[in-house]
């Protein structure tokens, strides 16, 4: 086979694992968006407050302790513990659950029925708080993520590509199981919103909100287990994106990456965002390989967008999302 | 009338607490916030250690105390900018900048030579800056961009025994003009040792850089050089570590190669190079004194807990030069209470020795090197250093090493030339 095919393939198989990536931040906004006709600005800075949460409890790290040392004289740095993965991410969610109630109460609770852009606007002030608090919390050094999940060249798909065509495939390790679990997360959300009360409840709210009111659904009590699911969703985001670069306030950037696969899969669906960050994985790979060198290359983060919009102009409502009829 | 009285005291305490008329202003224009801070937030703490160790212990510079206004500028041009305007008529007047961002600096050449203000971008900036005749105002000691990218090349060359005619050699690069910066020069060296050369750029911030790893995966250099800023570092380790790049191949310029960038990939940054203008560790005397005279008494900036790092160290460095370039600038004129012009008269005639640093508990911190009307960038040296994992601490493997200005002064010449003819300067120093 020649080599460039091999290439290409190589590059198509890491474009679909960027892409599953990339559909991870973008489900968190599908979810808030479907559920409460809000766009999530604060859903980057989510990720990486949930991160850096998991990071402070593992490795027991006193929160707002350089604040507290300024303002009481104190040297107040660790608890001293190291806790495993799991009971981390655990207290973690609870921490994002936590961050979903006050999110309702102290926001969503008094800007009901006001126009979407409100809402829109409240999260941008909620995306900057939160980097603050973030900043202020748990401190602003780089911290590198280790929750055991394996990373580097899978040595398997490796040796056999190799016995195969005579070159061996990269494939990193993380990529794979982000793919994974990316799976085992759409198959909950669906089980979850189709066979379960608060997920049929969900969808109502999302329907229509003042038919599922009429019907006794809470709708304050949909909008906490929405932030909620999301934080849980931002928090795998994290985890993942964590794990490749350390957690860090750039984390809070990877909404970008989201943005163009929105646009593509619509912002209502799930399934949506998954083949919308497929898409948009492998074309701007493929694109960087065989365009970039001819134009200088760095492609990636503008053919995202004109890949998006390329769409756009055939499905304005995104491939999955739902149709628009108005009605005069 | 409550309301006035405590208006009138807040606005007493601010200009208490403001630089007094008769201080040396240093504005800091620091990033403590957003996606680089954790870069700036060392370089700044250093900067301001040493400043308050020199008010704490000697009393200020020839007696008269350093104020320094801090700014946030967010690693954001624009802001920069802003800080730049909000300062420099503090107190007596700033005495010099040190912008820690390309893309400030570059917006700050003309408007610091338009007000008279010496900019001292130490290792980043125009590097043709370093030609005085036509920058006068700007200073790139002790080193710059395309003296990094000679000196990668010769210790390659050294490495691999002088011939790297049969190599190939790729630059990973931040896709802005700080990154682009060494590109010019790697080209001419290309041309001079006979290496190829692989351009592979990375857009900024950097956090997806699978592409650009499977090509480098795919065309198989020999070396790859990286200038590279923040989150675009981290990732870069580690993807090179996932594709198993040999680590000891993989070299960084000196804003590449600190703790930042090797200690959230953990093992795998193992061997990792770069180069470095300033010595990193806290093995050297002038801690002692930090320690007596700032950090025991509760002055540290930030949290305190810096200090040793690559970051603060060179912080700390750029905070040195510029004392002692204002001790000369008062040596020069005779007086203690310096202006602008006079700043710049003493970075022009500064010069360091390896007894100058021992003097200050610094030695062998940085190269010896001397500045000149005409020459503003110094020798130009720099160490290679080496990342060890297990002991999570840089490894000095060289000494100093002098940069090829056999092809580099001709390209400084001919930028600065085009600069000049551009912006109509004459040349000055003839």
């Amino acid at each position: 086979m020649p080599d460039t095919l091999l290439f290409a393939i190589e590059v198509t198989l890491n474009g679909l694992m960027a892409g599953v990536l990339y559909a991870l931040v973008a489900l968190g906004f599908v979810l808030i968006f479907k559920a409460s006709g809000v766009f999530n600005y604060a859903q980057g800075v989510m990720a990486l407050f949930a991160a850096l949460t998991l990071v402070g409890i593992m490795e027991g790290q006193v929160p707002f302790g350089h604040l507290l040392n300024v303002i009481f004289g104190t040297e107040l740095t660790t608890f001293g513990w190291t806790l495993p993965s799991v009971v981390g991410i655990l207290l973690t969610m609870g921490v994002m659950v936590v961050l979903a109630i006050l999110i309702e109460k102290l926001i969503l609770k008094h800007l009901v029925n006001q126009p979407d852009i409100i809402l829109f606007m409240a999260t941008i002030g909620l995306a900057y708080f939160m980097e603050g608090f973030g900043d202020l919390m748990w401190g602003s050094d780089i911290k590198k993520l280790d929750v055991g999940l394996p990373q580097g060249i899978s040595d398997v798909i490796d040796t056999t590509t190799f016995g195969w065509f005579g070159y061996g495939f990269f494939i990193d390790k993380l990529d794979i199981t982000a793919t994974v679990v990316a799976a085992l997360l759409v198959t909950v959300l669906v089980l979850f919103s189709q066979y379960t009360k608060q997920g049929r409840a969900m969808r109502a709210v999302a329907d229509d909100h003042q038919a599922a009111l009429s019907v006794g659904i809470s709708l304050r009590f949909i909008w906490v287990l929405v932030w909620s699911i999301a934080g849980f969703v931002a928090l795998v985001a994290g985890i993942m994106w964590g794990a490749k670069s350390g957690v860090q306030f750039s984390l809070s950037l990877i909404a970008l990456k989201a943005l163009p696969v929105l646009m593509l899969g619509g912002f209502t669906s799930i399934p949506g965002a998954i083949v919308g960050g497929l898409i948009i994985g492998v074309g701007e790979k493929l694109f960087e390989f065989f365009i970039g060198p001819m134009v200088g290359g760095a492609t990636e983060n503008w053919f995202a967008y004109v890949l998006a919009l390329l769409f756009l102009v055939f499905r304005p409502q995104g491939l999955f999302g739902e149709r628009i009829i108005e009605r005069v | 009338m409550k309301k006035l009285k405590l208006a009138t005291l807040a606005l007493v305490g601010a200009l208490a607490a403001g630089p007094a008329l008769a201080d040396l202003v240093f504005p800091s224009l620091s990033y403590r916030t957003g996606p680089y801070a954790p870069n700036g937030i060392p370089f700044a703490d250093g900067y301001a250690d040493y400043f308050t160790l020199i008010n704490e212990r000697d009393g200020g510079i020839g007696g008269i105390k350093i104020a320094m206004p801090e700014c946030e500028t967010g690693y954001n041009t624009e802001k920069g900018v802003e800080c730049y305007e909000s300062t420099k008529d503090v107190g007596t007047g700033a005495l010099l900048y040190q912008p820690l961002s390309t893309g400030i600096t570059y917006q700050l050449i003309p408007k610091a030579s338009a007000d008279g203000i010496p900019v001292h971008s130490m290792g980043y900036g125009r590097t043709s800056a370093s030609n005085g005749k036509v920058f006068e105002w700007i200073f790139n000691y002790p080193t710059n961009y395309w003296n990094g990218a000679s000196i990668a090349i010769k210790y390659i060359l050294d490495q691999e025994g002088g011939d790297i005619s049969d190599k190939k050699i790729a630059l990973i690069y931040h896709n802005s003009a700080y990154g682009k910066e060494p590109i010019r020069t790697l080209e001419e060296l290309s041309k001079k040792h006979g290496f190829e050369f692989l351009q592979i750029p990375v857009d900024p911030p950097g956090q997806e850089q699978k592409s650009q790893w499977l090509q480098i995966r795919q065309q198989k250099p020999d070396y790859v050089l990286m200038w590279g800023w923040g989150v675009q570092n981290q990732v870069a380790i580690q993807e090179a570590a996932n594709i198993r790049f040999p680590m000891d191949h993989f070299i960084g310029i000196w804003w590449s190669g600190s703790e930042n960038d090797t200690l959230p990939v953990g093992d795998g940054a193992d061997g990792y190079k770069a180069l470095n203008m300033n010595l990193p560790g806290k093995d050297l005397p002038i801690y002692d004194d930090l320690k007596t005279y700032v950090y025991d008494k509760g002055l540290a900036a930030g949290a305190g807990d810096q200090g040793g790092t690559v970051l603060y160290n060179r912080g700390m460095y750029a905070a040195i030069l510029a004392v002692e370039a204002a001790k000369k600038a008062q040596e020069i004129h005779g007086v203690a209470q310096i202006t602008a012009a006079m700043m710049r008269d003493g970075m022009e005639a500064l010069e360091i020795t390896d007894a100058d640093m021992e003097a200050l508990g610094v030695p062998g911190f940085g190269p010896e090197f001397s500045v000149s009307c005409a020459n503003h960038g110094g020798g130009g040296q720099a160490i290679v250093q080496q990342w060890d994992a297990a002991s999570k601490t840089w490894n000095v493997l060289t000494d100093f090493i002098a940069p090829d200005t056999e092809v580099i002064q001709p390209l400084i010449d001919a930028d600065s030339a085009a600069y000049a003819a551009e912006a109509g300067i004459e040349e000055r120093c003839n």
